[in-house]
């Protein structure tokens, strides 16, 4: 890989300061979070009704992920804190998911690409949290892997499909490389030599490319983000926020 | 509550069936599923797909909600032959196939011959 | 024995007609139309609910909503799997909808403006469904009574999780309360229009009868409707907006008032608060899908010339 330009926190703003267990399991909880709650635009409006019911699961499979982890954070933390409290009141600034997973879904090339990196990402991350000391943890981590399994087969049977379909899906799908290469490095940091292997081979197969082009984002894990995740949660809050503290 | 949606005045019931050139959609494919073991497959029923991967995780998806240690098959509903009882036998010439007519059949002319 | 004769033979002896045996042209036709328009308002329905599923007010409520729109596709799916064996195709009966020539049911052409929603309809649009779901299971044709009895046993969650969610809506703070009385007082009536005109209105009524694709008339359907829900409403403490409501001790059943049958047909001509935008949504999802399909498809082409 070409030496890269990483765009990351910019000097002067302080990390978020929280302790590093609590840390890593909110990071997991916060990228299932905001992508199950991508994957929930698409009901209703996917190309057909198998992909509709698909997409749903996977983004069910990853809201269950996201309560599990939650609760636990709320264990570790020992505040009292439970899984609303973190998903429904924090801010853009304390949420620590990857950038990766708060990008639009834009067409449904962006939303596979996204989903097929996060779940090469996601099949190299739950193996190991399963050797984990928190027993919590990994019993969170075995059930998440096996999902996490078959989400693989989805994305990368749909990613080899549209990069060997037609003109037009190829180039749909290479547009969506293109765009979301540059989330990449921050999300296959820990697993820098492994993440390639996971999706090399299905990059080839479909025909598509990694884009030449050094420029990477990062930030997300310090609550750094995109513009985009201001809107994601503005939108998942609003009910929280508007009617507070009411149950439902 | 009635989905047969009435016809309002002033309306014909449009009993259309078939749109000229809405050809290619994905084929059809019957599912088998073995709930657990010691039991055999059942047929419940059927989906639409592209290829026998994509039918295989849609079976998955929507007949089993990917309960483990269930077995699942999928076939082309064009693969299914059948032998149906005699009251049927008037209907139609050759009724070796499970539903009616051919129009589940439609295999994209690039696929050629199955 | 001629072939109409053994047909009705089996229908009246409660046994299953199935897809290859002969039947009347008119049973096959009006089956095709009433299944398919069964599946197309499970399908146009996931859109009210999916409104709601970004916004839903805790994680509980969003995983509950999320899963039930993915049943109602599921069920969308097993009706027209059922259509099809009728000799129809499934992307012809969506064409049909999405040229207004199919109809869905009427309740889908109204907004869904509050969270309080997703309780009212859970409450009253699968109670009705309920109504007419048993009923279903009873169907002379066998893959759409199979059907029925599938989405019978997934309904139950349905059912329920909408009622709670207004019970504590109903139990919680005022603006909750007040919330959840508005959504009643804008769903009520449509859901009473659910189940069609009265059947001396209704052409082919009797002949669905016969045939026992219907089994009980829209009228009685609806008095049972209505004299399960009041006491429901009750319970909630909501008040249902009908001033001519009231329990006959006479009939035994509840007197409810009558219906704007103009507001009614202008709906079911497609004029509907939403039904511009529910066949627009889904007519466009359709449209924006088309080279996934497509892709899809040339795959599967591909893999298989080189297999051969």
């Amino acid at each position: 890989m070409t030496e890269q330009i990483l765009s990351s926190t910019p000097q002067g703003m302080p990390a978020v300061d929280i302790a590093p267990r609590l840390r890593d399991v909110l990071s997991h909880a916060d990228d299932n979070m905001v992508l199950a709650q991508r994957l929930g635009e698409w009901i209703s409006t996917a190309p057909d009704l198998e992909i509709d019911i698909a997409l749903g699961n996977i983004a069910l499979d990853h809201l269950g992920v996201a309560r599990a982890l939650y609760t636990h954070a709320g264990e570790i933390e020992d505040r009292g804190r439970n899984e609303d409290d973190f998903a429904m009141r924090r801010t853009e600034r304390e949420y620590l998911n990857l950038l990766l997973v708060e990008q639009p879904n834009d067409d449904f090339a962006h939303t596979i690409v996204r989903q097929f990196f996060f779940d090469a990402y996601q099949g190299l991350l739950w193996p190991d949290l399963i050797g984990s000391d928190d027993q919590t943890l990994a019993g969170i981590a075995a059930k998440a892997r096996k999902e996490a399994s078959y989400h693989y087969e989805f994305s990368s049977s749909w990613l080899v499909r549209l990069g060997d379909g037609t003109q037009e899906s190829h180039a749909r799908a290479q547009t969506a490389v293109d765009r979301l290469w540059r989330f990449t490095a921050e999300l296959s940091a820990p697993y820098a030599d492994h993440w390639p292997l996971s999706v090399q081979p299905i990059l080839d197969e479909a025909g598509l490319v990694a884009p030449d082009d050094p420029y990477q984002r990062s930030g997300g894990r310090d609550g750094y983000h995109t513009e985009h995740l201001g809107f994601l949660l503005a939108e998942m809050q609003w009910m929280d926020r508007t009617y507070p503290g009411m149950a439902w | 509550m009635t989905y047969d949606v009435p016809v309002a005045p002033g309306e014909t019931a449009d009993l259309e069936e078939r749109i000229d050139g809405a050809a290619g959609g994905w084929p059809m494919w019957e599912v088998f599923v073995r709930a657990r073991r010691g039991i055999s497959h059942v047929h419940i029923g059927s989906l639409h797909a592209p290829d026998a991967r994509s039918a295989l995780q849609n079976a998955r998806d929507v007949y089993t909600r990917r309960g483990e240690g269930v077995s699942v098959w999928v076939v082309p509903s064009s693969e299914i032959s059948a032998f149906e009882p005699e009251a049927a036998a008037e209907y139609v010439e050759a009724n070796e196939k499970v539903y009616r007519l051919a129009t589940t059949y439609d295999i994209p002319e690039e696929v050629g011959q199955m | 024995m001629v072939p109409e004769e053994q047909f009705q033979e089996i229908v009246d002896a409660e046994s299953k007609i199935e897809p290859t045996d002969w039947m009347p042209e008119g049973y096959r036709k009006t089956l095709i139309r009433q299944i398919a328009q069964h599946a197309h308002s499970e399908i146009i329905g996931m859109q009210p609910e999916g409104n709601w599923i970004t916004r839903a007010p805790s994680l509980h409520r969003k995983a509950i909503l999320m899963a039930k729109v993915q049943d109602e596709a599921g069920h969308g799916l097993y009706l027209y799997s059922a259509a099809e064996t009728l000799g129809v195709r499934r992307d012809d009966l969506q064409e049909l909808l999405h040229q207004g020539k199919h109809k869905y049911s009427s309740i889908f052409n109204y907004p869904t403006l509050s969270w309080a929603d997703m309780g009212a309809i859970g409450w009253l649009v699968d109670g009705a469904a309920i109504t007419n779901q048993v009923m279903l299971t009873r169907c002379s044709y066998g893959p759409y009574a199979r059907a029925m009895v599938r989405i019978c046993k997934e309904e139950s969650f349905h059912q329920r999780q909408g009622y709670e969610s207004l019970i504590k809506l109903c139990n919680g703070s005022p603006e909750q309360r007040a919330m959840a009385q508005d959504a009643l007082d804008r769903w009520w009536w449509p859901s009473l229009m659910m189940f069609g005109p009265s059947d001396s209105d209704s052409t082919h009524s009797e002949q669905s009868m016969k045939w026992k694709i219907k089994r009980v008339s829209n009228d009685d359907l609806r008095q049972q409707f209505v004299d399960m829900t009041v006491p429901q409403a009750d319970y909630l403490g909501l008040t249902i907006p009908d001033p001519d409501l009231r329990w006959n001790e006479e009939r035994g059943h509840y007197d409810f008032g009558e219906i704007d049958w103009d507001e009614f047909w202008r709906v079911v001509k497609g004029n509907g608060p939403m039904s511009r935008d529910r066949i627009e949504h889904k007519t466009k999802a359709w449209e924006d899908g088309a080279w996934v399909r497509e892709a899809a498809t040339a795959y599967a082409a591909k893999r298989a010339r080189s297999a051969a």
